[in-house]
């Protein structure tokens, strides 16, 4: 399975059909499937934590939203993930591209790639790492709990998942 | 020059008049707007400074059958500059932005923002590429602006308003909003 694909559908599955997005490399074939995707509306943002703000809103009307961003974003946005959605149980899907690790070819992205799972931990946000196969499913499942629970929850992505097929 | 609560209760009425949906930004707004105009459909933020227009955006664009204001703050929109840029490239025609511009950070000791010197919002906004930006200075010229869409800027005077803290919880608010006025009915 091709992971733009998987994760996808994962999120055709859940019901996405909201997304705000601040670009990485590694997930600009996912943001292309998005945008051309009639049934999800897709807004680009300049920041994470805006880009969170925007989904909180569109929840609140009815929609069910993802943040897609690399990893370094999460610090962008670590505020709003609890004084926003965790204090008025709203949920979100995190779509991460996780950089820093195997593979990394720029050292700007070590320092927060190897503290974004204890950052997910300290928040108390459910993550999930899927291989290719298991994507979909994962990403499906991920919403489902960020749903019931009415909080984030994370898919991280690393280089290696991007590079599998 | 108007008191801010003055300000806040006119756009409130304006909102209700119009059918609105409002986004109340974080700290003393929120609590003048609960004292002066509470309703179901006013959503109060408690926390994440700086959000009250991207709520406001996103609600508008999950909702183009609803009209949608945010009522926001100068150093709060200063927080979240590119909130004007997203704003301009969506361009909801059922938004609208309100900031109350009183030049300090009211909420924690009225320290000076950037407004209070060179910083100009309603250029800042018209610079993001926002079509249509007014200003106001008293109730009534912010009622009539308050009509059309994009953003507005209102200068208010520094100083909160003597109004209790909003005895709802998160979930109070939330429930009431969304269930009873933002969410559409199955």
């Amino acid at each position: 399975m091709n992971p733009s694909q998987a994760v996808y559908k994962g999120m055709k599955r859940a019901g996405i059909d909201f997304a705000t997005s601040v670009p990485c490399i590694n997930l600009q074939d996912l943001l292309g499937l998005v945008e051309s995707d009639p049934e999800i509306i897709h807004v680009p943002v300049t920041r994470e934590e805006e880009g969170a703000g925007i989904c909180a809103g569109a929840y609140m009307g009815g929609k069910k939203p993802a943040l897609m961003m690399q990893n370094s974003g999460l610090g962008n946005c670590i505020n709003a993930l609890a004084s926003l959605d965790e204090l008025y149980e709203i949920p979100l899907l995190m779509i991460i591209s996780h950089r820093g690790g195997k593979g990394e070819t720029i050292v700007g992205q070590v320092p927060m790639g190897g503290r974004t799972p204890r950052l997910l931990d300290a928040m108390e946000i459910a993550w999930f790492a899927p291989s290719p196969a298991e994507a979909e499913d994962t990403v499906a499942q991920a919403w489902d709990e960020a749903e019931a629970g009415g909080r984030p929850a994370a898919v991280l992505l690393d280089i290696e998942f991007w590079r599998s097929e | 020059m108007m008191k801010r609560i003055e300000a806040i209760e006119a756009v409130a009425q304006e909102a209700e008049a119009q059918g609105a949906l409002l986004i109340g930004n974080i700290g003393s707004p929120s609590r003048e707007l609960y004292a002066v105009h509470d309703s179901p459909a006013n959503f109060y933020m408690l926390g994440s400074m700086g959000l009250a227009s991207s709520i406001g955006l996103g609600l508008a664009l999950a909702r183009p059958d609803r009209r949608i204001m945010a009522l926001d703050g100068d150093g709060a929109v200063l927080m979240n500059l590119g909130t004007l840029a997203t704003i301009a490239d969506q361009a909801p025609e059922n938004y609208l932005l309100v900031i109350l511009d009183n030049g300090c950070y009211g909420s924690t000791g009225c320290q000076p923002t950037c407004t209070c010197q060179k910083a100009d919002l309603a250029e800042i906004a018209k610079g993001a590429g926002i079509a249509d930006v007014k200003t106001a200075t008293t109730p009534e010229e912010l009622r009539m602006a308050v009509r059309g869409t994009g953003a507005v800027v209102a200068r208010v005077e520094v100083g909160n308003a003597e109004v209790p803290v909003i005895d709802l919880t998160p979930q109070e608010i939330r429930d009431r909003f969304m269930d009873g006025c933002a969410r559409p009915s199955p």
